[in-house]
């Protein structure tokens, strides 16, 4: 017979298997899915199935990223690139925040308000690019400005309604130690609303890409976006798709930096 | 000489198409150091009632006195415990006990110390630096008191403090709130539904009936009753002539198609 003590340590060993087995199956389908979709593209490609000219094929687009890599110019573009969509993405948030704290400080203003926030965030943002372009020129500060644009009304407005949901009790609370409205804000209103500001930063990751490349459509004359726009003019479409691969990768890096603050943020809060 | 004071207050919800009349003409008077209960069906306005003499809720008309003056907001004077504690889960015990002087901004090196000797009365030990999530329901209560004592309140408001606690913690509780504001000589205003507990913690009881909440009957609770621990209370033989007199006056109030 076995030994009983060992039995508990066995099952649980016995989970722990099962459950890396489990992500390793994920993992493996995960990477067969992307080899399979890179692997039909190439023979797609190279069998015309798919007009190459157009659709470019996976070695184009390496070999387009080495070569651009080497002499340096796409490490200036990507560059560039990532320095707005992160300044637009901080300013953005910070100014959305700032907005959403003043809104509940006065809840006369908030009502006044409420008409042009309704308009504001109905509004196509990127529409405003030519007037952004007029009034800040063409350099990168109307391109933050525009990643910046895209996702300071809904920070607004949803960090405003998480101040709202707050638990009125907290605020019972800290008026029965006489707790000034400022007090409240800092002590309850604010700290209870952490998780829902960090869930904000993984929208406005996705919101400013779209408000930089837009940006970077209208005016550039450097950033991956102005490099798609040049290789659309061009016909170059393996440079396009090499553009898309790198917005997506940087894009992915991006979501998953946010991912890990929010865990690191919330763990040292709870 | 009263302690505190309440002349006529009524109060008045309102709302876009009407109005409820929440609480009318209640009068009554609390010496220092008594331990009064306010008990009634829900919807009769005792929460309402602690809001204003809190200074929280503003009422349409009367007056609140506390020793003589006029009751304000944000008087240090006043100490609440909620049905539930809220705590604030991402602050550590002792800064949650320490909210109160934190927010008038005290210095006293002392208070740290009175906070750790508060929190040692209620029997935690060893837990000023972990979060309220990691504590059981009946622990994070007694945080609570000691967050409302910390401040020196004059006068304590329980708003059913132990309606959210299992039986077994609820009784434990209420010794231990009673022994505390008895040893600190604290007055206090209970709110409950619960007449045994009413019984067994206050010195005088206060039957509100509800549309428009008034006070209906006030009851004396025996000397004897008054001299025992809660826990006690509830074996001596005159606690269950009390609880039936009290349950009659609220079973003819209820009879009423109000509510």
């Amino acid at each position: 017979m076995a030994p009983e003590t060992n039995t508990d340590n066995q099952l649980f060993q016995r989970h722990k298997y099962k459950l890396k087995r489990e992500k390793r199956i994920v993992i493996t389908w995960q990477l067969l899915l992307l080899l399979a979709f890179i692997g039909f593209w190439e023979v797609a490609s190279r069998l015309y199935w798919i007009d190459p000219l157009l659709f470019s094929s996976p070695s184009e687009v390496i070999q387009v990223l080495f070569s651009n890599m080497a002499d340096g110019s796409m490490v200036k573009h990507i560059q560039i690139t990532l320095f707005e969509t992160i300044a637009g993405f901080i300013i953005g948030t910070l100014v959305g925040i700032l907005f959403a704290s003043v809104l509940w400080s006065s809840t006369r203003f908030s009502k006044i308000m409420d008409p042009y926030l309704v308009i504001m965030n109905a509004m196509p943002k990127v529409a405003l690019g030519p007037i952004l372009i007029v009034a800040l020129g063409t350099g990168y500060v109307s391109i933050i400005a525009m990643g910046a644009l895209i996702s300071v009304i809904i920070t607004t407005l949803v960090i405003y309604n998480a101040f709202n949901e707050v638990d009125p009790n907290y605020e019972k609370v800290l008026k029965s130690f006489g707790a000034t409205r400022w007090q409240q804000f800092k002590e309850a209103i604010f700290p209870a609303t952490l998780p829902a500001m960090i869930s904000t930063l993984k929208v406005n990751v996705g919101l400013s890409w779209v408000g930089v490349i837009v940006g970077e459509f209208l005016v550039a004359k450097q950033g991956l976006g102005y490099l798609i726009i040049y290789g659309f003019q061009v016909f170059d479409f393996s440079l396009v798709l090499s553009s898309l691969v790198l917005i997506a990768i940087f894009a992915a890096i991006m979501y998953k930096v946010v991912e890990r603050l929010e865990g690191w943020l919330i763990k040292s809060k709870t | 000489m009263s302690f505190l004071t309440l002349d006529h207050v009524t109060h008045h919800y309102f709302s876009a198409s009407s109005y409820t009349k929440a609480l009318k003409d209640i009068s009554l008077s609390i010496k220092q150091g008594e331990f009064v209960a306010l008990l009634g069906p829900s919807g009769c306005g005792k929460s309402t009632l602690l809001s204003i003499i809190a200074g929280i809720v503003e009422h349409t008309s009367g007056n609140v006195f506390l020793e003589n003056t006029p009751i304000k907001p944000s008087d240090k004077a006043i100490g609440y415990m909620l049905q539930q504690d809220y705590l604030f889960p991402w602050k550590t015990i002792l800064e949650n006990v320490m909210i109160g002087p934190k927010i008038h901004r005290s210095n006293d090196p002392a208070i740290r110390t009175k906070a750790e000797m508060l929190l040692k009365q209620v029997g935690l030990t060893g837990i000023s630096d972990d979060y309220p999530g990691s504590l059981s329901g009946g622990m994070r209560q007694r945080v609570a008191l000691v967050r409302t004592l910390l401040n020196d309140p004059k006068i304590l408001l329980l708003d059913e403090p132990f309606s959210a606690l299992d039986y077994q913690t609820k009784l434990k509780l209420e010794d231990l709130v009673s022994t505390t504001l008895k040893a600190f000589n604290k007055t206090a205003i209970l709110v409950t539904h619960d007449i045994g507990e009413a019984i067994a913690m206050a010195d005088r009881i206060f039957v509100m009936e509800a549309n428009p909440g008034m006070i209906s009957k006030v009851f004396e609770v025996p000397i004897e009753l008054r001299q025992e621990a809660p826990f006690s209370v509830r074996k001596h033989p005159k606690y269950q002539m009390l609880f039936d007199k009290v349950w009659e006056e609220l079973e003819d109030k209820e009879g009423n198609p109000a509510e």
